[in-house]
């Protein structure tokens, strides 16, 4: 309906004109067809370069009776280089300013009253000061409130202590699934390829020196001590972490956090706490995973690059292996857990009232959960490191 | 004079500069219905936060069925959030759970009642409020503006609460449906006996089905009493809002009656 609306307007439009004449007294114009939205850009120009040739003084006389139809955008080009040109110094004189170009010219000029102000313009120094300054505040505002968060995390763990039955186990164990059980596929996928990189990596310089048999020392403990704990860590972050802050977003953002809170449904005990266990049973678990295809992809590749044997492997991994590497690992995943859980849910009650905030809290999330996790592991590697561990 | 249920007293309450109320006092008594209203802006939606105690006022005291809200405890606000419902503007049904669970929630969260019981009192609630019961496995999802906000109100009234706190239940709702919904608040309120809070800027609502209510503005209570009290009142806003051309229908009735 619309198109066919636009389609007969414009075969039925004439291009707008202007024609003009000098004299040595006045600079006359002549304006024709139609001037509305889409038959303007020619004339536009045209006035554009009149505008600088009109001499000082002369004057301008301007007929627009001529002229078969204006939109507001005809007429505000008219009312434009008319107030241009006066500014200028030349006295103009509007023909044909009668019947409904009466109504529309007045119409507008009535409205043109007030100028929009251009926008502020702040120098870029200031701006910058400005961005730091706020960046700060919002930094230390965000570290009181996670504290708070804390707290409250902590206050509802007692009551758990105390009520016991007041623990939500169907939801953890909703959330053990949804965190651990549906994230095998994707972590046995990117520990077996961290396998094998490293085994395919170090195998090669090792070769070099004699000394491939060491390969097992290496993917036993590397994986089990550091990159299985890590790589799972992000990516459950990534999974798990932006899915948190998700969830509860949209519940803030649909009132349902609050609709909980008047049925005396505390959202710590029934949303928060119960992700936060559950990745807190779950990342441990899946680290114990992603060691076991982790060392299963260095064993691949040192049986095809270097000729050892699976048989071989496992029995050097058991000499190789210390068994404390392997705990250090699993030890680090409820800290993990705990970090990624909490600034997720965090994020996700930070979400305010529109739909903008969603996207950007879950990236926020994201991103401080893999640093947190990062962070928390240089400190376990130089703790453990101090304590000979 | 019946009985007054919440007493909300000089409250106060600011975020960051803003000060959004100053001094703002009324009394909600037994049985009635009580309606507040006000431009946007005025602070009824954060009032009504703050008797439900999704909001803390930075003074003032509320009174909800005989508890002060500044110094009550964690058992006697769980007590206390037993005893109202509340109908949010946009529902807000749990939307991973049906409309059944939805209603189901707080009985099965808070009473030992046995599950087929549970399921009568489900039935029944989704029949009072006039859904059909094929509605009652779908998900909040699934539903229109009105069924859904009919489905939070069977939710609100599952615990057969004294209170009920309805935010704009009119709001989005098409002209007839929004007339269908103030009947069934009519006759929930003689059904139940409840005593109801409805936000509205409805003026067919505020017309039908409001005993009593206050008009915030300015951060005050600008007018308070019965239909004809507020009327009376000459402030602007009420002025404005009363005798504006959406309004001239409704107040000549009242004037020629």
């Amino acid at each position: 309906m619309n198109s066919i609306y636009v389609k007969i307007v414009s075969m039925d439009l004439q291009t707008a004109t202007l024609e003009t004449t000098r004299t040595d007294t006045a600079l006359r114009l002549q304006s024709s067809g139609d001037w509305t939205i889409p038959t303007l850009p020619n004339v536009e120009h045209q006035l554009k370069r009149l505008l600088p040739l009109a001499d000082r003084g002369k004057k301008v006389i301007w007929d627009i009776s001529k002229v078969r139809r204006f939109d507001s955008a005809g007429m505000m080009l008219v009312i434009e280089f008319e107030d241009r040109f006066k500014k200028r110094g030349n006295p103009l004189q509007l023909l044909g300013l009668e019947g409904e170009h009466l109504r529309i010219y007045t119409l507008l000029r009535n409205n043109l009253k007030e100028k929009l102000p251009p926008p502020s313009k702040t120098p870029l120094l200031i701006e910058l000061f400005e961005q730091t300054g706020r960046s700060v505040t919002r930094l230390i505002s965000d570290i009181l409130a996670f504290f708070a968060f804390v707290g409250a995390i902590t206050i509802q763990l007692f009551y758990y202590i105390r009520h016991p039955s007041s623990i939500r186990y169907k939801a953890i164990i909703k959330q053990i699934y949804a965190s651990a059980i549906s994230a095998l596929g994707i972590i046995a996928l990117t520990s077996f390829l961290i396998g094998v990189v490293v085994a395919y990596q170090s195998g090669v310089q090792l070769e070099r020196f004699g000394a491939g048999i060491f390969i097992i020392d290496m993917i036993g403990i590397s994986i089990t001590r550091e990159l299985a704990p890590l790589i799972t860590a992000i990516v459950v972050a990534g999974r798990s972490g932006s899915s948190y802050t998700a969830q509860l977003g949209v519940m803030k953002l649909t009132e349902e956090i609050d609709a909980m809170k008047t049925m005396g449904f505390e959202p710590f005990r029934f949303l928060v706490l119960p992700r936060i266990i559950a990745l807190m049973i779950s990342l441990p678990l899946l680290i114990f995973f992603a060691d076991i295809v982790g060392i299963f992809g260095g064993m691949v590749v040192a049986d095809a690059q270097l000729h050892i044997t699976y048989s071989s492997f496992v029995d050097h991994l058991q000499n190789a292996l210390d068994v404390k590497h392997y705990w250090v690992g699993i030890i680090k995943g409820p800290f993990f857990a705990w970090l990624i859980a909490a600034v997720g849910c965090f994020r996700g009650l930070q979400v305010t009232r529109d739909t903008e905030s969603i996207g950007r809290y879950t990236t926020i999330s994201v991103v401080n959960a893999i640093f947190l996790v990062i962070a928390c592991d240089a400190l376990f590697s130089i703790v453990l490191t101090e304590l000979d561990i | 004079m019946s009985r007054v249920l919440i007493s909300v007293r000089d409250i106060v309450t600011k975020f960051g500069e803003n000060v959004v109320h100053n001094g703002v006092s009324f009394e909600v008594r037994e049985g009635e219905i009580f309606g507040l209203l006000g431009g946007s802006g005025s602070g009824k939606s954060t009032i009504l936060k703050e008797i439900i105690m999704l909001l803390r006022p930075t003074a003032g005291e509320i009174t909800v069925l005989g508890k002060r809200l500044s110094d009550i405890s964690l058992e006697e606000a769980q007590i206390l959030r037993k005893r109202w419902g509340v109908l949010f503007q946009s529902g807000a049904l749990f939307s991973p759970l049906t409309i059944e669970e939805n209603i189901a929630v707080t009985l099965r969260e808070y009473t030992m009642l046995d599950e087929d019981l549970i399921r009568d009192l489900v039935r029944l609630k989704i029949d009072m409020v006039g859904l059909p019961g094929s509605a009652a496995s779908l998900y909040p999802a699934e539903l229109s503006g009105g069924m859904k906000k009919r489905a939070a109100l069977a939710r609100a009234l599952a615990m057969d609460p004294k209170l009920l706190f309805l935010d704009e239940p009119t709001s989005g709702l098409d002209p007839v449906g929004a007339e269908e919904f103030d009947r069934l608040i009519l006759k929930l309120r003689e059904l139940l006996g409840l005593t109801i809070v409805v936000i509205t800027h409805d003026i067919d609502s505020i017309f039908t089905i409001t005993d009593r209510l206050a008009v915030l503005g300015d951060g005050k209570v600008i007018a308070q009493g019965t239909l004809q009290e507020v009327l009376a009142s000459r402030h602007p806003f009420i002025d404005a809002f009363f005798r504006g051309e959406r309004a001239k229908h409704r107040t000549g009735y009242i004037h020629g009656r």
